[in-house]
């Protein structure tokens, strides 16, 4: 039943454009020693359509990066295939390493650990595109170019600049332009604005938002504020202890989730027109259970903070069921978690 | 209300070769007895170097430039406060952790790695309260339970805990000597939503059961408004908006505040239009005349270079205690901006 569920469903970012990147069944385990291994990844889908964002939400530890990696080609997978426009990929030499990052590029969260600070913002843009563009191209033209579509203007004066000479939304700005030296289809960016204070956060995710848009790019955007993925992802994955625990269309996990994790997750945000919160009124609030332990080993990895888990969550995982064309969510006690979305998935 | 902690026209500068980065100016700010007042700022706009001034925690370059903190708890004995920046090394020494205690920012790797959890607390205790061995390792038992760690825990190394377990051991130690003011600085920005969530609880419980104050540091506007009596907005070293999280929050006043409330996403409700704050903020060495926010202002008018960012109580406000510095917040920009903000948009238009 959960495998045909897997299959008929669709991602609710498929409208936007053409498949670009595929990942099914992705699973990563890592050694621990003595025996130990950490599933830090289980059995993924995901697709990324060109001009469309799909956000990967959880918490740290919950596998996000990991997956991420993966795509990216830098980790290789315990299990799984990933697909680049249909073709199954290889990065297993360096040449063929070099031709996937043409298409898929990464951009890491923190602008102030990824800029080399002995090295000009020219510097940095030049040798991605020396890389990736061939001989025949002005390396100098486009790297003003690139500073041009990050906004980084005039960009003459921002060339010959260093790292510590730049504000940190500029610095990311200079890995957004680095990442697009290559021209790629694919952006990968990993938590790329938690690092930034809130008042330019806005102004960097309207900047990947218009780059999508204008070159097409199909962008996974990995945060844990799901709130921003609200505003700016088409599909929401839901990560927890390494699975996909939910996914759909990003208004309507955020406003209906069916997930118990996924609401906690929701209930836990700040909410800044809640003024009369619990915290305020000094109300003994009741406290998240298990919060801070890890997710459990056996069974459903959430049972042990679960408030619905009965046994069966405790002793088997469960697979993503789904609710509606575009919505699945893996949990044994959907119809006491989500009532009516369950009524309307299973008739 | 009576104050506890009285932050009078506090400046301070770091000094640099290429002059002085004057980090707060003629900052005023007081803590009443049981509040929970925010400090919310982008990073650079001066709340933490404001936060460890105030405890005269700051080491050269930073210099007090001027201005004075009062402090007034009980365990001061007299009726007379003291000015924190102006009595002795001894007395500096006792009032610090006893009186006024710091939960400090990154607490992830604030703790010394090699020490276990029981001898960082104690060493705290037995420091400030002589408290003999046994009697420390009781009262350490005694925080562990009040964060909500179970006591086997003192025997580990901060590696072996969480990121959550390692920011409730801060706390412990910030309340290990029953303090009156707690200054906490981004105590929960490393950690995750549900995490913290629970930490801000605990602290709100701890707050009641044990009566402190808290200076509550952070740049995340959303998490203030829900948790404080009052925020103060600090921009470029300067406070530019106080009062009342429902003031703040239903009628912000100054620009600034204004663009930090249309800066993050809602998760609740309708989508809103979000529109944040175009610019960076301006180079302390040599910030603007007047108003530092003028560059980055849409109100911005030739007048605001010459304002003096003294805190005026807003025109037609609700309450004495909202005070801003822009003096060009009339209400007629006021209903202007309210209407910007209430204006309801179409979800595909909502990020562009």
């Amino acid at each position: 039943m959960t495998q045909d569920a897997a299959i008929t469903l669709t991602s609710a970012a498929a409208g936007n454009g053409p498949l670009a990147l595929e990942a099914t069944g992705l699973s990563k385990d890592f050694r621990l020693g003595r025996g130990a291994i950490l599933h830090a990844v289980r059995d993924v889908n995901i697709s990324l359509y060109k001009g469309a964002v799909v956000a990967l939400v959880g918490e740290s530890g919950s596998g996000k990066s990991t997956v991420a990696r993966m795509l990216a080609g830098q980790e290789r997978p315990t299990a799984g295939v990933i697909e680049l426009d249909g073709e199954p990929v290889d990065v297993r030499t360096g040449r063929a390493f070099r031709r996937y990052k043409s298409e898929v590029q990464y951009v890491f969260q923190d602008p102030f650990g990824s800029l080399n600070p002995v090295h000009s913002v020219g510097y940095h843009l030049a040798r991605p595109v020396r890389l990736h563009q061939g001989r025949d191209v002005d390396v100098k033209k486009r790297v003003i170019e690139l500073l041009e579509q990050v906004r980084l203007t005039p960009a003459t004066q921002f060339e010959p600049k260093y790292p510590h000479e730049l504000s940190g939304g500029q610095r990311q700005r200079v890995s957004f332009a680095r990442a697009l030296a290559a021209e790629p289809n694919v952006l990968l960016a990993d938590e790329p604005v938690s690092m930034l204070d809130v008042s330019i956060r806005l102004e960097m995710l309207n900047l990947l938002d218009d780059l999508r848009k204008r070159l097409r790019l199909a962008l996974l955007y990995i945060t844990h504020d799901i709130a921003s993925a609200r505003y700016f992802a088409d599909e929401v994955l839901v990560m927890y202890g390494g699975q996909v625990v939910e996914r759909g269309p990003a208004e309507e996990i955020t406003q209906q989730p069916a997930h118990p994790y996924t609401q906690l997750l929701i209930a836990s945000a700040p909410d800044p027109d809640n003024l009369g919160s619990v915290l305020k009124s000094g109300n003994s609030v009741p406290r998240a259970r298990g919060a801070g332990s890890g997710p459990a080993a056996v069974g459903c990895p959430f049972s042990n903070r679960c408030p619905l888990a009965d046994d069966k969550c405790r002793a088997e995982n469960p697979a993503l069921h789904q609710l509606t064309a575009v919505r699945a969510a893996a949990c044994w006690r959907l119809p006491e978690a989500a009532p009516e979305l369950f009524a309307t998935g299973t008739a | 209300m009576s104050p506890v902690l009285d932050i009078k026209d506090l400046s301070i500068a770091y000094r640099t070769p290429a002059g002085d980065v004057r980090a707060a100016q003629h900052v005023n700010l007081t803590i009443n007895k049981g509040e929970v007042v925010g400090l919310c700022g982008e990073s650079g706009s001066g709340k933490s170097t404001l936060a460890y001034g105030a405890c005269r925690l700051l080491r050269p370059p930073a210099v007090v430039t001027g201005g004075s903190v009062l402090y007034s708890g009980v365990r001061t004995g007299t009726v007379m406060p003291i000015d924190i920046l102006r009595v002795p090394q001894r007395d500096l020494r006792a009032i610090r952790w006893r009186d006024v205690a710091i939960v400090f920012q990154s607490a992830m790797n604030a703790l010394n790695p090699v020490l276990r959890v029981r001898d960082q607390i104690t060493d705290a205790m037995t420091a400030h309260l002589r408290l003999s061995k046994d009697a420390a390792h009781e009262k350490a038992s005694k925080l562990l339970d009040l964060v909500g760690i179970p006591r086997e825990r003192l025997r580990s190394y901060p590696h072996e805990l969480s990121g959550g377990m390692r920011q409730r051991v801060m706390i412990a130690m910030a309340l290990a000597a029953d303090p009156e003011v707690v200054i906490m600085d981004e105590p929960t920005t490393a950690l995750d939503v549900v995490v913290q969530r629970d930490i801000l609880a605990q602290i709100v419980e701890l707050k009641e059961t044990l009566g402190f104050s808290v200076l509550f540091i952070t740049h995340d506007m959303s998490l203030l408004l829900e948790l404080c009596d009052r925020i103060a907005v600090m921009y470029a070293g300067r406070i530019v908006e106080l009062g009342r999280a429902a003031d703040l929050k239903e009628a912000p006043a100054h620009p600034y505040t204004q663009g930090l409330l249309r800066s993050f996403p809602s998760l609740r409700g309708a989508r809103r239009d979000l529109s944040g704050i175009p610019g960076t903020p301006p180079d302390l060495r040599d910030p603007p005349h007047g108003c530092p926010f003028i560059p980055r202002c849409g109100f911005a008018q030739p007048g605001c270079a010459q304002v003096d960012m003294s805190l005026l109580p807003v025109p037609g406000g609700r309450s004495p205690l909202h005070v801003t510095a822009c003096p060009f917040v009339t209400p007629e920009i006021a209903a202007k901006a309210a209407l910007l903000e209430q204006q309801p948009t179409a979800a595909e238009g909502a990020l562009s």
